[in-house]
């Protein structure tokens, strides 16, 4: 795609990292009048002053209500502003709000060119979720373990049990309870607090 | 094993019938499990209502009437079987403001018709220094606010397309922009303009109350085609937020109500701020005046909750008189018939006319608004602001 040819996109975002990643998507496509808006505050005349064909802002966003006003007939507004679907695609917007985004399309570009967008946005919030998750997961892993270790520390030293002793006391007791290991291992350490 | 009830909120105080038919097991006395989803836009709410990942929402009264019409967004069937509250808004000023109207007002300080001229007078004193136009603040373009905020100063001679700025800005953003002077005032729902007042930085001049007696606040609303096929659920919903609204309004559960409210998870405000409003008792100004008002948010008392198509069609004029929309008759019908006293009256297993009927709006002006006679109203309006 020329660059004289690509649309300006604003991406409203409030998290640097998600941005970022929908930014190098968007440039990797080939759209290469991408700015980023973190800053809340006058938040309008900023976009005014950009004077984007597309606006991309996350649903988190309590901001978001602001740019409901665009569509008004008023003096503030200058290029009216429409939602990014037409009324027979609303599974693009079931798709766009389970992401967690949502996009805005200034009078004057066609629907077509903005599906590409939209379609590239929603992938990147989901791959951004998904790290989200996943890096949520690992910590709360190590976290888990760390836990273990200790209570596995005070039952090898209440109990006099061998490291391994204690780990599958801790284990039988979780599967017991059908609860996870973590979980029990927890409890001990609080319940090792209280009785200190 | 069924699945919960999914109904978004705003983080407000009138939410209060939805919050506390959870909390107090009102809900669970249906039969019914509702997960109640804290919401941070109102776009987001709607958005969510209209694709079906939330059963019920507690919106806005207009926006049901915007999604069903397909204004501002797709065009989605939904409809309103009860009333969450009639009023609760207020109009906060900026004390550079306030101080500017008492100078120029004439008459009483109470009576919005006088405090609208003196606006009227600020803004043309402004015009003829060459000073910025005056910003004011409120929450969604499809709100109450927004309409009251217009109405008010429409009265009083002021053009709000021309004469000032209105802009959107989510509630809990008012009072650091009233603070910060970005906007000189703003009209919002509960808490903010308490939370206003008591960090100084702004007077409450007008419960929505004086613009407008009897004005449908927030809604319970769910998609049409969902009301169809979950009629029992439906009505079961209707009766619960129904007595959780009583309990809400009794005085002696007010204490209760406000410790429910303030959690974290709902509202996330001092339990006290709550209170003042819920007894319709505010701190107006720094200093500690205090003013009441009986009705200042009404949750069931005066029928509140039962849904009054004559406020589906004064919603509707306002869209048309600023232009939202433009008038036609079949919209002006098609808008009424989202708000289903209806629906209302079967959760009750009554069936027919409504209980009571359709009581005015009392616009403090203007002439009285029959929806059968909107051609004469718009008709009355002053000449050149919003006429449609």
């Amino acid at each position: 795609m020329a660059a004289e040819s690509s649309p300006k996109i604003a991406i409203v975002d409030e998290s640097p990292i998600r941005a970022a990643i929908l930014e190098e998507g968007l440039r990797e496509a080939g759209f290469t009048d991408v700015v980023r808006i973190d800053e809340m505050q006058s938040l309008l005349s900023r976009i005014y002053a950009l004077d984007p064909d597309v606006i991309v802002i996350d649903l988190e966003n309590p901001s978001r209500d602001i740019l409901e006003q665009m569509f008004q007939v008023s003096r503030a507004v200058r290029r009216p502003v429409a939602m990014f679907v037409d009324q027979s695609d609303a599974a693009s917007i079931q798709a766009s709000v389970d992401a967690g985004v949502s996009a805005y399309i200034v009078d004057g570009l066609k629907k077509e060119r903005l599906k590409p967008i939209l379609d590239l946005c929603i992938s990147r919030f989901n791959a951004f979720a998904k790290l989200q998750d996943e890096l949520d997961r690992t910590k709360s892993a190590l976290e888990d373990r760390k836990v273990i270790e200790r209570a596995k520390g005070i039952l090898m030293k209440l109990k006099g049990l061998t490291e391994d002793e204690a780990y599958v006391l801790l284990r039988s007791t979780a599967m017991r309870e059908k609860k996870k290991i973590g979980e029990i291992a927890q409890s001990i350490l609080t319940a090792s607090e209280l009785l200190k | 094993m069924t699945t919960p009830l999914q109904i978004g909120f705003i983080p407000l105080i009138d939410a209060a019938a939805l919050i506390v038919a959870v909390e107090k097991g009102f809900t669970q006395a249906e039969g019914l499990d509702v997960q109640l989803v804290r919401e941070v836009s109102w776009s987001n709410v709607r958005d969510k209502l209209n694709i079906g990942l939330f059963d019920a929402a507690h919106i806005l009264a207009p926006v049901p009437i915007a999604s069903s019409l397909g204004l501002g967004h797709i065009k989605v069937p939904i409809v309103v079987p009860l009333t969450l509250n009639l009023n609760g808004n207020a109009i906060t000023v900026s004390a550079a403001l306030h101080a500017a109207i008492m100078a120029e007002i004439d008459g009483d300080p109470l009576d919005p018709m006088a405090t609208a001229r003196a606006l009227s007078r600020v803004v043309a004193t402004r015009r003829r220094s060459g000073g910025e136009p005056l910003t004011f603040g409120m929450t969604f373009p499809f709100s109450t606010h927004n309409y009251q905020l217009r109405f008010w100063m429409a009265a009083g001679g002021v053009d709000p397309d021309e004469d000032v700025r209105l802009v959107v800005l989510p509630p809990p953003f008012m009072v650091d922009s009233i603070a910060s002077g970005q906007i000189d005032g703003f009209c919002v729902g509960a808490p903010w303009n308490s939370i206003a007042v008591d960090r100084g930085v702004g007077r409450i001049l007008h419960f929505g109350s004086d613009i407008m007696q009897r004005a449908a606040e927030k809604v319970l609303a769910v998609r049409q085609q969902w009301a169809e096929k979950n009629s029992q659920k439906l009505a079961a919903l209707v009766r619960a937020v129904f007595r959780a609204a009583e309990f809400a309004e009794e005085p002696d559960n007010r204490n209760e109500v406000a410790r429910i409210l303030a959690k974290p998870e709902y509202i996330g405000v001092d339990a006290d701020v709550i209170l003042r409003t819920l007894e319709g008792r505010l701190k107006i100004a720094v200093d500690g005046t205090i003013r009441e008002g009986s009705r200042y948010m009404l949750f069931a008392s005066e029928n509140a909750s039962a849904p009054d198509p004559l406020q589906a069609a004064w919603l509707y004029a306002q869209m048309v008189r600023w232009r939202q929309t433009v008038m036609s008759a079949e919209a002006l019908k098609a808008a009424q018939d989202v708000f289903r006293p209806d629906l209302y009256e079967a959760a009750f297993g009554r069936v027919g006319k409504p209980q009571m009927a359709s009581q005015a709006i009392g616009a403090f002006a203007g002439p009285a608004f029959e929806p059968e006679n909107i051609e004469a109203y718009f008709a009355a309006l002053p000449a050149g602001q919003g006429k449609p």
